[in-house]
């Protein structure tokens, strides 16, 4: 875990790769997140909404990003945390989190977070502030 | 269908009282693959100067939905699920909350509005976090974006 006084600008946190997605990966997810949406734990109602296959709940990757920014500081330095879902994460995918310290000020880093697929579909683009007192 | 924003906005949303238990945040551990140990350990969690194990960054959305009907707002907006997917997410953090504790959740539409020409529709819902005390814990706030592909612009 980094100190936050060890923190600048163009601060790069150490990236997170996380195990590929299956449909376990899913069928967990729901259970722990209380999110039952049936398309991303039931091929037969992701078809009926026109999808191939189930894909992954944008807030597992909200999640996995929440993990590189705990591995990081402890979580009571973060005072936000929001992300926009551009893209769904099919099944199998392989994502990569990221983040890097875009300002400081006041105390308050902003870290510029992204998830990134394989294939380099990004997926989830957000920020989170760390208060660095 | 097109949201009224008006309607929605008046819609009230039943509140909720979540408690907060040690199994599942173990179990929301295993799932998202956390290794760090104080986020399932109690006794890692206490070396850590924690009194219990910590509620993670974005659990508060999982509390949300420890109301079976969470999204029965959707139906009284005769929303088809087919046609949302999850837009944003943002947690606003005042404290940390811990296993063991209840925490009271107050959701209300925050807003509704439209991009594409109207091919697309954003529902805003903002949720505040306390606990009984009032003392705030987190805000929470979700967008979704709901498809009309009736309409082209």
């Amino acid at each position: 875990m980094t100190t936050t006084t060890e923190i600048a600008v163009g601060t790069e946190l150490p990236p997170l790769r996380v195990t590929p997605i299956s449909r376990a990966t899913l069928a967990l997810f729901a259970g722990a997140s209380g999110d039952h949406m049936p398309i991303h734990i039931d091929i037969d109602a992701a078809k009926k909404f026109g999808y191939d296959d189930v894909f992954a709940h944008g807030m597992l990757s909200m999640a996995y990003l929440g993990r590189l920014l705990t591995d990081w500081v402890p979580q009571e330095k973060i005072r936000s945390y929001r992300v926009r879902f551009t893209a769904v994460t099919p099944l199998h995918a392989e994502p990569t989190c990221t983040g890097r310290v875009t300002a400081i000020d006041d105390g308050i880093a902003i870290v510029e977070l992204t998830v990134t697929l394989a294939d380099g579909t990004v997926t989830l683009r957000g920020d989170a502030t760390i208060d660095l007192t | 269908m097109r949201i009224d924003p008006e309607k929605a906005k008046a819609l009230p949303i039943r509140s909720i009282e979540a408690d907060v238990e040690r199994g599942r945040l173990r179990f929301f551990a295993k799932a998202v693959g956390q290794t760090d140990p104080i986020y399932s350990d109690v006794d890692a969690a206490r070396r850590a100067g924690h009194p219990d194990l910590p509620v993670p960054p974005t659990f508060f959305f999982s509390l949300e939905m420890d109301d079976p009907d969470a999204f029965s707002f959707l139906a009284d907006l005769n929303i088809d699920l087919g046609r949302i997917l999850h837009g944003e997410q943002s947690f606003t953090y005042h404290s940390l909350a811990y296993a063991g504790e209840t925490l009271l959740l107050k959701s209300r539409i925050a807003d509704v509005h439209t991009k594409k020409g109207g091919a697309l529709q954003f529902l805003v819902k903002h949720t505040d976090i306390t606990r009984p005390t009032g003392e705030p814990v987190a805000e929470a706030e979700f967008s979704l974006a709901i498809s009309h592909p009736e309409v082209t612009s």
